[in-house]
């Protein structure tokens, strides 16, 4: 596959496209971390929810 | 399962956890099949393989829009029907949103500069969706100003809905002034323009970026209701009421 004379201007446009992909799903991914291991923290100094369920209990 | 049933934050998470998986896998299956094809499909007869460009600029573009979409029929959930978790989806697509506009605004400037010889033209196509991806910052901004997720909610519905005016200026700027901006070419009357051996692998890579920004917001809107039990479970430690 030849990309011609603009070959940088496609590379960076995909390059560009997936680095921001893997941003976000790497950001989502670690605020899901950080908000679990949060919670665990409040249960474990025994706060716990009104319902009496585990706060950081999703399934 | 109704849209009720979701009202409930715990009934979400339990859904979500099951099937965030398997759209994750379904979206890297589309994202690879997409993006073999974009590489194998023909040059243009024109452009040249700059179009290979228009596999990743034209989804990313519809998803601008669409996300906002997504957003104002949230506002109208929190303002209207008072939905629990219209709000959280709002909240959590705009930053999804925002990197969709940001890339939409980078490729169309990257597949600019060899087409129409700039990278930048304050023409009405481009400067509208600059607009948006402005609104998009400053919802985000208005969300981390106000403290209270209530009343920032309320705010932020509002806004969403004045900046969905600029949707149909987007879509339509391109038929109402003179701009550098190719009129559409896929959604018009009449049928798509595009050969198939382009817009095959358009198609598969806006379903495919479609199914990225549906697990993105999903998985983010699961954060958003763990942060809001954070907040809560912090207010009940420090012996104050959670708004």
């Amino acid at each position: 596959m030849t990309l011609g004379p603009y070959e940088s201007f496609i590379v960076t446009s995909y390059a560009l496209v997936g680095a921001v992909v893997v941003i976000l799903v790497i950001w989502i991914a670690a605020d899901y971390r950080r908000q679990k291991a949060r919670l665990r923290e409040l249960e474990a100094s025994g706060v716990t929810r009104r319902s009496g369920r585990g706060a950081a209990d999703i399934s | 399962m109704t849209l009720l049933d979701l009202a409930n934050p715990t009934r979400f998470l339990s859904l979500t956890a099951k099937i965030l998986p398997w759209l994750a896998g379904a979206t890297a299956v589309l994202l690879a099949i997409g993006l073999y094809q974009s590489a194998m499909a023909p040059d243009d007869y024109q452009q040249g393989a700059t179009v290979k460009i228009m596999f990743i600029h034209v989804p990313n573009a519809w998803l601008a829009m669409f996300v906002w979409g997504v957003m104002s029929v949230a506002a109208l959930g929190t303002l209207v029907w008072r939905h629990p978790l219209a709000d959280v989806a709002a909240k959590a697509a705009a930053p999804i949103g925002a990197a969709f506009t940001f890339l939409a605004l980078v490729t169309g400037s990257l597949w600019g500069r060899p087409m129409w010889g700039t990278y930048w033209e304050w023409d009405a196509r481009l400067t509208s969706v600059l607009i948006l991806f402005l609104m998009y910052l400053g919802l985000i901004a208005l969300w981390r100003a106000v403290e209270d997720p209530s009343r920032a909610a309320r705010a932020a519905a509002i806004l969403t809905l004045v900046g969905a005016i600029n949707l149909p200026i987007i879509k339509f700027s391109v038929d109402w002034w003179n701009t550098l901006h190719q009129p559409a070419s896929v959604m018009r009357i009449g049928g798509s323009s595009l050969d198939r051996a382009f817009l095959i692998p358009l198609l598969v890579m806006a379903i495919a970026f479609s199914l990225l920004f549906i697990t993105l917001h999903l998985a983010a809107m699961r954060n958003e209701i763990l942060r809001r039990r954070v907040r809560a479970l912090q207010m009940m430690q420090a012996g104050k009421p959670a708004a």
